[in-house]
């Protein structure tokens, strides 16, 4: 295991989170640190958990034990320790404290580009119109979308949608930024336009947490890889390590080895 | 014949009015009812959830006309005297309050759960959600059956003569018990409640035209 998690206070500290769907068991004690400035990559089979694990850091989905905390504090419960759910108001604050941006876009169609990115900075940051929409411009111009600003999401590709989604995102200025898949839905000549913004963001050390099948990325990009299997956590390294050929771990052997025969 | 109408048309007005004034109160009043409750049973608790949704199978399930009579005949049983006019309009609000619940549910059903989940995620709160996210997109959806449930809430206005209102209807019925002009009066009738819900339609194709730019 990397040791860089343990000697700074970790930015996001997941520690033995369970969740059971019904009788499936999703998540199974999984424990997951990433420092400031850390990029780090999630993967694994799917059903393996990786995005069940990252909607439970910003409690999209609830979890039965174990505890999630963000810059020390508890995410979706009250910090009493009784597994009480934060008010509405409470968890709506944790959520703007991290970003996400999906798999499917989810932008919003009745809006603008620059309106999507506007609408948490007015509402939620309290900002006014004209100072939103300077960061909503800004935003824009560092993922090469200035001149799409007042485009509704329709009139965008995938990949441009997918730009302003990471934007949506980053305006909010959030502690940690959780990627889920994001270029899964891209068509393959687009997904590079959305890497690139990625990788501008982590060289400005930005804090993530990803889900990717992409694996030369999360080569070149992450500090840290965690490999999940079977809703637990079954490796975790620097990428170099994790991605080896020679690795003993027979499960991330098989995973990598069918992923090397499906993508090459 | 015609001087006969001509007399009665200041006697029509009056019942037109009252015509306009029920289905205005219908409308409104169901219209927040409906909304409300239909946020129950979309995002409510399961309790809720299962009283809005018997609450509304059953008053669908009932005769308008039924529930009219049940509400000015049947209530004062329990203690509960309502004047006619306010046992009409709120037998046609329950019944209207049923149907808005039923616009409202499929009209927000039809937006995908990740325009919830991406409003979460940036940190607005329920409120904000509904009001930012969620009602601007199932507007467009819930306007067509909505203006639909207006004009049959006009025409349905109609049965409140029954309970002896003087309404466009009951002016009508009665201006015939004194010229025995049966026929020209039930078209002149049928040509105002037309015009009102013709112009309602043309309003509600505008208004859908206007939000047509919201694509799935």
């Amino acid at each position: 295991m990397s040791t860089s998690s343990n000697d700074t206070p970790a930015l996001l500290d997941v520690r033995n989170v369970s969740k059971s769907f019904g009788a499936a068991q999703v998540l199974r004690s999984v424990s997951l640190r990433v420092a400031r400035g850390e990029v780090v990559t999630v993967i694994g089979p799917s059903g393996s958990g990786k995005t069940t694990l990252l909607r439970c850091v910003n409690f999209l989905e609830s979890y039965d034990s174990g505890s999630i905390r963000i810059d020390g504090k508890e995410v979706g419960f009250r910090d009493s320790g009784t597994r009480q759910r934060r008010s509405e108001r409470d968890l709506a604050a944790m959520r703007a404290e991290t970003g996400m941006v999906f798999q499917s876009f989810n932008l919003f169609p009745h809006l603008t580009a620059a309106g999507n990115i506007m609408l948490g900075l007015r509402k939620v940051r309290g900002k006014s119109e004209a100072e939103a929409r300077s960061i909503a411009e800004h935003w824009l111009g560092r993922v090469g979308l200035a001149h799409k600003a007042d485009s509704l999401p329709a009139e965008l590709s995938g990949g441009q949608q997918q730009r302003v989604g990471i934007a949506r995102a980053v305006a909010m200025e959030p502690k940690i930024l959780l990627l889920d898949e994001i270029t899964s839905a891209l068509d393959p000549e687009l997904v590079g336009e959305v890497l690139a913004v990625v990788r501008s963001l982590a060289e400005d050390g930005m804090t993530m947490l990803m889900v990717t099948h992409e694996m030369a990325f999360a080569r070149d990009a992450s500090s840290r890889i965690v490999f999940m299997a079977d809703g637990g956590v079954s490796a975790v390294g620097p990428p170099k390590e994790i991605l080896a050929a020679e690795t003993t771990n027979e499960r991330l052997r098989t995973f990598l080895a069918r992923f090397r025969a499906s993508h090459f | 014949m015609l001087t006969q109408i001509a007399y009665a048309l200041p006697f029509l007005a009056q019942g037109f009015a009252l015509t306009l004034w029920v289905s205005l109160l219908v409308v409104v009043l169901s219209l927040i009812a409906g909304v409300l409750l239909g946020v129950g049973l979309v995002y409510g608790p399961a309790p809720l959830r299962w009283a809005v949704r018997i609450f509304s199978d059953t008053i669908r399930g009932i005769p308008i006309l039924v529930l009219m009579f049940f509400v000015y005949y049947g209530l004062p049983a329990i203690g509960l005297h309502l004047p006619s006019f306010w046992a009409a309009v709120l037998a046609l609000t329950l019944f209207k309050t049923a149907q808005v619940i039923e616009y409202l549910r499929g009209a927000v059903g039809s937006i995908p759960k990740g325009q919830s989940e991406a409003a979460m995620a940036i940190g607005l709160t329920f409120r904000q959600r509904l009001a930012y996210v969620i009602f601007p997109q199932a507007f467009r959806r819930f306007l067509p059956p909505w203006i639909n449930g207006v004009t049959d809430a006009v025409k349905g206005s109609a049965l409140v003569s029954l309970l002896g209102i003087t309404d466009l209807m009951q002016a009508i019925n009665q201006v015939i018990g004194r010229t025995y002009e049966a026929m020209p009066l039930y078209i002149l009738g049928a040509l105002i409640y037309f015009a009102v819900n013709y112009a309602l339609s043309l309003a509600s194709r505008r208004l859908e035209r206007r939000f047509s730019f919201i694509r799935e």
